[in-house]
């Protein structure tokens, strides 16, 4: 069987994230990606035995971690099994699986590595049914999630790709099985413009890659509200919650910070504005237009209000300008409540009372925050490996182009050419489960006219 | 009132292409085989192009060759003209495509037939098959004649439930004015199997005294004629004839966009879903409106007729839209049709319920081949023909099926995709169906092959030792390039140059050489003064599986991927909405597909990976428990 990966964890952040690795090449492809401190070479390493260094990509250090080693047939699935621990952040997680991807293991399908314990013996058969029971409900819910998927703008990128790739391969079965019709020759340089032109966008794709971005980077938040309500106090409440900054990112301009903070699951990329106001100094005045660009721009916007004095002209303009996922937060919960909250009630129903103070509210705001995104423990672990599986085969993909223009560049004839094309497709098409042959026959039939 | 006329092993119906291997496949196996035809004057009868092989059509051919076929060697004796297709465009791709003499083709299959051993013909319609318990025993003919059998093998073509469409008329007929078959349909559907309404067409025969050639592009055919067969020797081989291509105009689309109304395709009077790889004229015309220009092709029927065929040009207006849009083309102003085009609807099945021996799951015994399983052109039926008549006639035998996968030929793709993907509109063979093109080349048919052919017992003894030592002598050439040194010299690196690759600084194997896209075996020869003088066909081997090396161990790496999920084989009667957790829609498909392996079941479409890692789960309960 082929050696497969996953992370073995709830992929969420954690002190410590899990990596499996499994399979006959399992100790191989750890070798590649982890180095020692002590110069133990894994390969080497007994079972049930670990060594303390480093992931690395290519010579570029990821992150420490203990690498544990099982030899077959003694380790949970039954085969030669290699287990990373690292730091439980989701994007180093990620990061690390991502490279033993790239150095030949593939991504584990759902309930991979329970299949794989039963059918190496390491489980009773009349455990069986529960596996089955495992796969299935695993497999449905990726299933849901790669559909949900399919509406997001990653996947669309790979579509368009493989779109063109099939025009590439249409043209080539068109060209090839009627060579009697009447239809355009395929030249060299065209399919190789064509190759290299899938082949900037594949990789743009890859550059980019927003995997899991929500989950990764964190929703695009900003805290807006006139001077003085609060914003601070909930930017550093925010902040201190929990204690968990992961990164700190140096503001815009002086008057915006941003931070990413997590608050329980969900990870928020929080920008504190310049309050806005009608003014007429300049600095502040270029302070708050960038607040007010900010607010077209992110996904969650955290409008403060003082809960303790009425509803200003200012707050008033402030909830005319909000058009996307807007929570008003109610400050200063702990005073005399003076503000009359009609207005607010119009533009939404998300209204959360805080104290900054000693940080009420702020489950509330969570649970909130999490409804509005739809995100639930499930979310996080499926649409992380549905991104990580794009990744995998966009880079598949990306090889074999590669390949098929080194081939041209060789003076190869196009059905060996053609072949490479086919492969690079196959790993785009692989993502919606449509079979290669095919999508080029429909390709074939709907642009050319051909046949006697 | 009805009559007993006889017992054979197997029966076929319909002496079509298919129908004419099925049933010489059977009898030279040994079984007692009894072909029948509404006429006998249409057994292997080509009612529409007067041409074998093309574009993957010509791989089935060297295909079926192997396999201990006829095709090849009918197509070998009776071609006109012969093409190597796409040449230049790499070997994967080279297609062989003959046109034959029509009358030449039918006379020389008739009489294989004839003389085969073991083998009648009947002139008859079959208008029951005969069943008990679930089981084929018989057939009865029109006529009330009943003869017992063990098998039967349905090849009826176009002719079941036949009805032909020019314009506005439309009547009962089968293809070239035969009669069609009128109760088989009925028959079968009482017996559990499932018919459907397909369409396809022909354009019309013309005469040549009414075509300016003059006005035309001439088409000739190869000076190097390669034969199909690997038992036709080459040097008897020639061409005989010119084909000529025009081109339709805005005139020809005028004419026939004004008419549309006329057409049944648009008026709703056809239902039967027709080719999308062979659309009339009309339909090229409507969907293709930006393309001012069609071509087509003018062939002829054959030596001794002044029929001519126009490719391209297939139709089911009416004859006189017909006439007045042909006399539009270049050439044709004056033309004289013959016979018009027509569409023709037919009964086929739903190859859904076959399995892929070509046998039906709920009916044992009984086999389709060819358009009634949903495919269209004569090498797909006959390629079918072979499966059903080897499969049915080894069934009876007691022997083991004779399975053909996706990776070892376009045969087994053909089978494979019909089975476990069915089709909606008639099934085409082309190089893009199959995913291991450089390995399934129609020049290595014969090592892919003949083995099989050989073990089954269609392939004599001597053609497997001439297969044999072809073998051995490639295998030795490439050994002998492979270790052959090949020092720089002033000649040799001058000549690289010329053929725009680098020089030689040190020295290499000949093997590497060869293995430049920029040079080839043969102009080597002068730079390999040890060279054994081989034949052409061991010579295109050598350089095939040098050149193409890298390519070929990937794909015969995919190759063993694919096959050890196919070796993983699903128990029969398997009843997969009982399996837990499988999901509902996957269990449906596998039901109604019930795939003989893993990899089959991975092929169905709305059978995710999740289903599958289920099922190998399941499996191993089933197998270890």
């Amino acid at each position: 069987m082929s050696t497969v990966a996953a992370i073995s964890t709830p992929n969420a952040p954690g002190g410590i994230a899990v990596i499996r690795i499994s399979g006959e090449d399992a100790i191989a492809v750890a070798e590649k990606i982890f180095a020692s401190y002590g110069n133990k070479k894994v390969s080497e390493m007994q079972g049930y035995t670990c060594a303390y260094g480093y992931a690395h990509d290519e010579g570029q250090r990821l992150d420490d971690c203990i690498l544990t080693v099982f030899r077959a047939p003694h380790s949970y699935t039954g085969e030669d099994t290699a287990e990373i621990s690292c730091h439980g952040g989701l994007y180093v997680t990620r990061r690390i699986l991502r490279c033993i991807l790239k150095n030949g293991a593939e991504n584990a399908q759902a309930g991979e590595f329970t299949k794989r314990a039963f059918l190496n013996g390491r489980l009773d058969l009349t455990q069986a049914e529960a596996v089955m029971d495992v796969i299935s409900a695993r497999g449905e819910r990726e299933l849901k999630m790669a559909e949900n998927l399919r509406s997001g703008a990653a996947f669309k990128k790979v579509r368009s790709c493989s779109d063109k790739l099939l025009k590439i391969l249409g043209d080539l079965a068109a060209w090839a099985d009627y060579p009697e019709d009447d239809i355009p020759e395929v030249e060299p340089e065209y399919l190789r413009e064509s190759l290299v032109s899938v082949r900037e966008d594949l990789s743009t794709l890859v550059k980019n890659y927003d995997s899991g971005r929500i989950i990764r980077e964190g929703i695009r938040t900003v805290i807006v509200g006139r001077p003085n309500v609060g914003k601070s106090t909930l930017f550093n409440c925010l902040s201190g919650f929990e204690r968990s900054i992961v990164t700190d990112i140096a503001g815009t301009t002086r008057d915006v910070v941003e931070e990413t903070v997590r608050l329980g699951d969900v990870t928020l990329r929080l920008a504190d504005t310049a309050g806005i106001h009608e003014t007429d100094d300049i600095i502040e005045g270029i302070g708050i237009g960038i607040a007010e660009q900010m607010i077209d721009s992110a996904e969650l916007v955290l409008a403060v209000f003082d809960g303790g004095s009425p509803l200003s002209n200012d707050d008033v303009d402030l909830i005319n300008k909000i058009n996307n996922n807007f929570i008003a937060i109610i400050n200063k919960s702990d005073l005399e409540q003076k503000l009359d909250l009609s207005v607010i009630r119009e533009k939404t129903e998300n209204i959360v009372f805080i104290s900054a103070k000693d940080s009420d509210g702020i489950s509330d705001l969570q649970q909130i925050i999490e409804t509005l995104f739809e995100l639930n423990e499930e979310s996080f672990s499926s649409v992380t490996a549905a991104n990580e599986r794009q990744k995998k085969c966009v880079d598949s993909a990306i090889l074999c182009i590669d390949e098929a223009i080194a081939a041209l560049d060789n003076g190869e004839l196009l059905d060996a050419v053609n072949v490479l094309v086919d492969e690079a497709e196959q790993h785009l098409l692989s993502l919606t489960g449509e079979k290669i042959t095919d999508a080029v026959v429909d390709e074939v039939f709907s642009r050319f006219c051909v046949g006697k | 009132m009805s009559y007993k006329m006889g017992e054979f092993d197997v029966a076929v119906v319909g002496a079509g292409h298919a129908g004419v291997e099925a049933a010489l496949a059977s009898a030279r196996l040994g079984c007692r085989t009894v072909m029948f035809t509404i006429s006998l004057d249409q057994i292997a009868n080509m009612p529409c192009n007067p041409s074998i092989g093309g574009t993957a059509k010509g791989h089935l051919v060297r295909e079926i060759d192997a396999l201990g076929g006829e095709m090849g060697k009918a197509a070998d004796k009776c071609f006109i003209q012969s093409r190597m297709l796409n040449r230049g465009k790499g070997p994967a791709v080279h297609s062989l495509r003959v046109q034959a003499d029509r009358v030449m083709y039918h006379n020389y299959m008739k009489n294989v037939c004839e003389k085969q051993e073991n083998l009648c013909i009947k002139q008859a319609e079959v208008s029951e098959i005969l069943t008990e318990d679930g089981k084929i025993i018989g057939v009865r003919t029109s006529l009330g004649a009943e003869y017992a059998v063990k098998a039967v093998i349905i090849a009826t073509g176009t002719y079941l439930k036949g009805k032909i469409h020019i314009g506005e008329v439309s009547y009962e007929s089968g293809p070239d004015a035969a009669l069609p078959s009128t109760s088989l349909s009925q028959s079968l559907i009482d017996n559990g199997i499932e018919l459907r309404r397909f369409k396809t067409g022909t354009p019309c025969r013309v005469a040549r005294r009414s075509i300016n050639f003059d006005a035309m592009e001439r088409q000739d055919g190869d000076d190097d004629i390669v034969p199909f067969s690997f038992e036709t020797d080459k040097s008897t081989l020639e061409n005989k004839v010119s084909c000529f291509v025009s081109y339709t105009n805005s005139k020809t689309h005028e004419v026939i966009l004004s008419n549309l109304d006329r057409s049944p395709l648009y008026s709703g009077r056809i239902e039967g879903v027709g080719p999308r790889y062979c659309p009339s004229i009309e339909d090229k015309i409507v969907r293709f409106s930006d393309k001012p220009r069609h071509q087509l092709f003018v062939e002829p029927m054959g030596l001794y007729t002044e029929e001519y065929y126009l490719q391209g040009m297939s139709s089911s207006l009416p004859e006189d839209v017909q006439l007045s849009f042909l006399k539009t083309i270049k050439g044709l102003e004056n033309v004289e049709i013959m016979r018009p085009a027509y569409a023709i609807e037919y009964d086929c099945c739903d190859p859904l319920q076959l399995n892929c021996t070509l046998e039906f799951k709920n009916l044992q015994g009984l086999y389709g081949a060819g358009q009634f399983n949903g495919s269209s052109g004569y090498e797909e039926a006959a390629a079918q023909g072979m499966v059903a008549g080897v499969n049915a006639a080894l069934k009876i035998l007691g022997r083991e099926p004779m399975i053909l996968d996706r990776a070892s030929s376009y045969i087994g793709t053909l089978v494979d995709d019909l089975v476990t993907k069915g089709c909606s509109d008639p099934y085409r063979m082309m190089t893009s169906r199959s995913e291991y093109r450089l390995i399934l080349r129609q020049d290595n048919a014969d090592r892919r092959l003949m083995p099989i052919g050989y073990k089954v017992g269609l392939v004599s003894r001597e053609t497997i030792e001439k297969l044999e030592r072809k073998i051995e002598q490639i295998n030795a050439e490439i050994k002998r390039v492979s270790t052959t040194n090949v020092s720089p010299s002033v000649e040799l690196n001058q000549y690289l140059l010329t053929k725009d690759t680098s020089e030689l600084s040190t020295g290499c194997k000949m093997a590497d050489l060869i293995r430049r896209p920029q040079l080839n075996y043969v102009d080597l020869k002068r730079f390999d003064p040890n060279r054994p003088e081989l034949s052409d066909e061991v010579c295109e081997q050598v350089e095939l599986e040098i050149k193409y090396e890298g390519y070929i161990s990937k794909q015969l790496a995919q190759i063993e991927q694919m096959r050890r999920f196919e070796n993983k084989k699903m128990p029969e009667n398997t009843d997969y909405s009982r399996i837990r957790g499988l999901r509902l829609e996957a269990a449906e498909k596998l039901n109604r597909v019930k795939p003989l392996s893993l990899g089959q079941a991975s092929r169905i479409s709305g059978v995710s990976p999740a289903d599958i890692n289920l099922l190998a789960v399941w499996l191993h309960q089933e197998t270890e428990g």
